[in-house]
């Protein structure tokens, strides 16, 4: 680990002038610290926010939408009564992802802003374009089950990693942002980027942009009752999607309205299908429209080595998230979040 | 002779650890935990190539870093008084330890940065950027040169069989060829491989995690050049070992060295990472199982062969084939070994070593087998039983395992079973499937010795350098000597886990409690017989002339055998013999005659049920029932313990742990607890452990067989049968995961 300031910044204000290039913000450090020990990242400066005052509510505003402040911890939205009866598929991403002690620490900003699992960009002795860009990516022709199948491109083969950014991309979640060029806002699904041939640029944010707060929109409570978020995973607990799917709909009479599907762990960035959802609107649901709905999800997949299975995977999962999301969002959470053993 | 042996009331008691306390209050000190007066920081850096030779190590970039204090480096390493790469014995085995700049694995040590600070050494490590002269490696099974091993495991015969194997599967009304793979896996201790080195002139001072202190202590003496009597290690706890600490590790010796090197004491802890090379690993296997059966069942033939690997630079061979050299009675048997050289880390021994993967292509065989012969795969085992070790054909010293089979499938239900697969879904629509499996693992013993002394205040002291690696010696050994003695527990000090007691064996190869134990129960018998010698010529004591008849200890008194009211305390008998205390040591060691008489092994039957996700593939075991038989039991509580402990690491075998390799660079890829999956408290909701009740008058005075490694034999297999069960689809390449079920 590099030797490296260390500032703690009392406000927003103050942790945006403390920032300068080279240097990183400090939540909870779940991810960051672990990076920083095995060297893949270094920054010269660790800007650390987790004290700052006010970072840390969630708040119902006026128009009926919900603001969920930076330094919320992932435990504590998830286990919100309000939050989790409102947006249950977002709880339920929670809970699904890490184990409880990451939960407790992780905040709602660094959830957002983790680094991809890529096992290249982890092993500092292979060529990655994220972590050096030009360098190259090994990971293509490498040991590829758990990379993407969408949107990659052959600088960069990884995957987001997130289980949260899932349903908020699905639900139209917004991100605020202060920065030096002050306060601006960008909408979740287009706050990650695909990697094209600037995979080091992971995201819209530019130098010493801070995340204050993720915003629901009132709209996204319309899929409280048929919202779900379903997870592929090969341990029951404790490990990262293959794939995911979030989804919600609403009804009018026997007839679909809405429908909102976006896809976890097939690209390098929360997928969401809005062509699967303007098939979806209107229709009649039965599985061969969940199929086909799947079929257009997945539309352009492909696999970008060892992983075609992730394609079949994905095009199964959101037909059984569509079932289950139809049957109806559970009383609970089940005590397997988003976990087929869930019932 | 074991029961009359018996005293006291502690042994088969389900007492609590004696040492939990201690853990659970953070008291318990672990290697790591000691910070010896000026204690430095070591950090290994690791190779990143697995083949070719480093040549260009920055180390002034490393030693200008603040608080580095130096570099260990091929150039100033202290020298060794013996080669780590001389093998004067197949359980020798090769170490790195700076002796030139080669590397032949990938995180193979190539240098130690020492620094005031964990961060310091840390940093230092990454500074130094090596640079290597690279060459192509070779890391898959069967990709480099196939040889025919001298010997697999722990010195067993490469091959062994008996009667003509062509001829039983010519002769078979079905026949059955299947073949098997299974993963590397990587030893993965909570504790990683540390040591903190204390160097006083020649004399050392170790804290390190270690399943054989003896072991460990000849080997150092042989490095450094100096007597073993001067080494002190101290491994009172260890926080896992499962092979990967029987042996003392590179790492470990690169503490002392380095130690060695600034003149100051030294801690060096392996990073989990750098547990994926140096410390030894399970290697990949590739299994083809032969089988031939009349239509009753009986087997005519079963032909195990197996395909391995091993470095490039040493010999451990996982011994596969052993199973099926005592397991089913066959009329012809052939169990044959082969291996490839690859550019990885030495194997070496992994809970269960041979038996876990052997017993997992065995089970599975069987399985497919009986659904060739429509039969149930109970039956086809029963069918099959052997009665006498089928190659040796000698009897056995105890075996138990048809009250195994029967206790086991009675708790599970196994009697509902349907014979097809895809039969079974529950209220959500989820496949289930029951398969099952026969455990076994061999009842060795090591050497081992023990001191008992027993004091005037009529408590006992008992010593012997035994490890507790979390299976519970602590407990257990003193349990035995309580009843050895006579002597309620809370009577009983117990030493163990420092070089400088007698040699109490190896905590591994199912041995420890056996033989440990065993020396410690001949060492209580030994210090009571001092004690009955002062008693029974002294004309004051009331057992004076009880010389024929012999006593008995009790509640702290002895007595004479023939009339227990004629007796006397510990206490008194010291005292008017103006004695503090009595000691004596015993031995605990197999019997020749009867090892070469009796074949003995501890079997056991294990049944699993699993759900799988029709669409998706998603597995999960929901229930797991083992039985079995071994021996004596010490401590009902401590021996479920162990075996809910194998069987979830069955479950990872079966279905999880799988180190990932590019085969480019010959590196691991998942070398981290988040992606080198071992099953999690959701994976294993349901264990239960039988205890059959098992009388075995031959294995060790004491009638106790091992149960460190059963657990895993048997689980894997059933559970692979139970998928196949569940969802018609038969994998034969572990672990099994969801993409291999999507049909």
């Amino acid at each position: 680990m590099n030797r490296f300031d260390y500032i703690r910044a009392g406000s927003v204000a103050e942790a945006v002038a403390a920032h300068a290039a080279g240097a990183a913000y400090l939540a909870s450090g779940t991810n960051l610290l672990d990076l920083m020990k095995g060297d893949v990242t270094r920054p010269e400066r660790l800007v650390d926010i987790s004290r700052i005052f006010g970072l840390d509510a969630i708040e119902t505003l006026p128009d009926g939408g919900t603001r969920i402040g930076a330094l919320v911890r992932n435990a504590t939205l998830a286990h919100d009564p309000a939050f989790a009866k409102a947006y249950p598929a977002v709880a339920e991403a929670l809970l699904s992802g890490a184990s409880a002690q990451l939960r407790n620490a992780a905040t709602t900003a660094g959830n957002i802003l983790q680094r991809t699992r890529c096992q290249y960009f982890y092993d500092t002795a292979s060529a990655c374009n994220k972590r050096q860009p030009g360098a190259g990516c090994d990971a293509i022709g490498g040991v590829t089950r758990t990379h993407a199948v969408l949107g990659w491109s052959e600088h960069c083969i990884a995957t987001h990693p997130s289980d949260f950014c899932v349903p908020l991309a699905g639900f139209d979640a917004v991100v605020e942002i202060e920065g030096p060029a002050g306060r601006r806002e960008i909408p979740l699904e287009s706050f990650h980027r695909l990697p094209g041939d600037a995979p080091e640029r992971e995201t819209e944010l530019a130098p010493g942009d801070l995340v204050v707060a993720v915003r629901l929109p009132p709209e996204a409570k319309a899929f409280a009752a048929h919202s779900r978020y379903l997870k592929v995973r090969e341990r029951t607990s404790y490990a990262f999607a293959l794939v995911s799917a979030a989804v919600g709909l609403t009804f009018a009479g026997d007839r679909i309205g809405q429908a909102r599907i976006a896809l976890g762990g097939v690209a390098l960035k929360p997928w969401r299908a809005r062509a699967a959802e303007a098939l979806l609107a209107g229709a009649i649901p039965s599985p061969e429209l969940f199929a086909r709905a799947a079929d257009a999800a997945l539309q352009g997949a492909s696999p970008s080595g060892d992983n075609a299975a992730k394609i079949d995977l994905a095009r199964r999962i959101v037909v059984r998230a569509l079932t289950l999301a139809q049957a109806g969002t559970p009383a609970r959470i089940p005590a397997l979040p988003a976990s087929p053993f869930g019932a | 002779m074991s029961e009359r042996m018996r005293h006291g009331a502690s042994i088969g008691q389900p007492l609590t650890r004696r040492d939990g306390p201690a853990k659970v209050t953070g008291a318990a000190r672990y290697s790591a935990d000691f910070k010896p007066e000026g204690m430095l920081h070591a950090v290994m850096a690791v190779s990143t190539i697995a083949r070719g030779r480093v040549t260009h190590l920055d180390v002034a970039a490393a030693k200008a870093h603040p608080g580095v204090v130096d570099v260990m480096t091929p150039e100033n390493a202290p020298a060794l008084a013996k080669s780590p790469d001389e093998k004067d014995n197949p359980f020798t085995f090769r170490l790195d330890l700076l002796q030139n700049a080669g590397v032949r694995y990938a995180n193979q040590p190539i240098a130690v940065v020492i620094a005031e600070t964990l961060e310091a050494a840390t940093e230092g490590a990454a500074l130094l950027a090596p640079r290597y002269d690279a060459e192509v490696p070779e890391v898959e099974l069967g990709g480099g040169e196939i040889f025919t091993p001298s010997s697999v495991g722990a010195g067993s015969p490469t091959e062994e069989g008996a009667g003509d194997v062509a001829a039983g599967l010519a002769a078979a009304d079905t026949r059955l060829e299947a073949t098997y793979e299974t993963a590397a896996q990587y030893h993965n201790a909570l504790e990683p491989h540390t040591s903190v080195a204390a160097w006083d002139g020649d004399r050392l001072t170790l804290q390190t995690p270690t399943q054989a202190l003896w072991i460990a202590k000849g080997r150092l003496a042989e490095l450094f050049g100096i007597p073993p009597e001067n080494i002190r290690i101290v491994s009172h706890f260890l926080g896992g070992g499962f092979g990967s600490k029987g042996f003392i590790a590179a790492p470990q010796i690169l503490g002392i060295m380095a130690a060695k090197l600034v003149g100051r004491p030294v801690k060096l802890v392996t990073r989990r990472e750098q547990m994926f090379g140096p410390v030894g690993h399970r290697a990949s296997t590739r299994q083809t199982l032969k089988l031939g059966a009349k239509a009753d069942g009986g087997l005519t033939a079963l032909d195990h062969h197996t395909l391995t690997l091993t470095s490039r630079h040493d010999d451990f061979v996982e011994a596969c084939g052993l199973i099926a050299r005592h397991l089913y009675a066959a009329d012809a048997i052939a169990t044959t070994h082969a291996v490839s050289r690859a550019d990885i880390g030495t194997p070496l021994f992994m809970r269960a070593p041979g038996e876990a993967p052997g017993s997992v292509a065995v089970e599975s065989a069987l399985d497919e087998l009986a659904l060739e012969l429509d039969m149930d795969p109970l039956e086809l085992r029963l069918r099959n039983y052997a009665e006498v070790e089928p190659i040796t054909h000698r009897p056995f010293s105890s075996k138990a395992l048809r009250e195994c089979y029967a206790q086991g499938a009675e708790r599970f239900g196994w009697a509902k079973r349907p014979k097809q697969p895809r039969q079974m879904r529950d209220a959500h629509g989820l496949l289930v499937g029951w398969g099952m499996g026969t455990a076994t693992y061999p009842a060795g013993m090591m050497q081992g010795e023990a001191r008992a002394t027993i004091r005037a205040d009529g408590t006992a002291l008992v010593e012997t350098a035994a490890q507790d690696m979390g299976q519970g010696a602590w407990t257990v050994l003193a349990q035995i000597a309580a009843d050895g003695l006579g002597l309620g527990l809370d009577a009983v000090d117990l030493r163990i886990g420092e070089s400088d007691l007698p040699n109490g064996g190896l905590a591994g190869g199912s041995t420890g409690t056996a033989t440990a134990g065993s020396a410690v129960h001949a060492a209580t018998q030994a210090a009571l017989a001092e004690l009955e010698a002062l008693a029974v010529n002294d004309r004051a004591s009331p057992l004076y002339g009880a010389g024929n008849a012999g006593t008995v200890a009790q509640n702290g008194r002895l007595a004479r055998r023939d009339d227990p009211t004629r007796s006397e305390s510990f206490s008194e008998i010291l005292a008017r013999a103006d004695k503090a205390s009595v000691e004596a040591k015993g031995t605990g060691a197999g019997e020749p005659a009867s090892r070469k008489t009796y074949a003995m092994h501890a079997h056991g039957a294990v049944y699993a049920e699993v759900k799988v996700d029709p669409d998706l593939g998603q597995i999960r075991v929901t229930r797991l029932v083992g039985a079995f038989a071994a021996g004596r039991i010490v401590n009902p509580r401590l021996v479920r313990s162990q075996y809910y402990g194998g069987m979830i690491w069955g479950v990872s075998l079966a279905l999880h742990e799988h180190a990932v390799l590019d085969t480019r660079s010959g590196r691991v890829m998942n070398p981290n607890l988040a992606e080198y999956h071992v099953p999690v408290n959701a994976d294993v909701p349901s264990l239960e452990a039988i205890l059959v009740e098992e009388h075995d008058p031959h294995v060790n005075p004491l009638g106790i067989k091992g149960v460190g490694e059963i657990g895993i034999t048997g689980t894997a297999g059933a559970i692979a049968n139970a998928v196949w069960h569940a969802t018609g689809v038969r994998v034969r390449h572990f672990p099994i995961t969801l993409d291999k079920l999507l049909t």
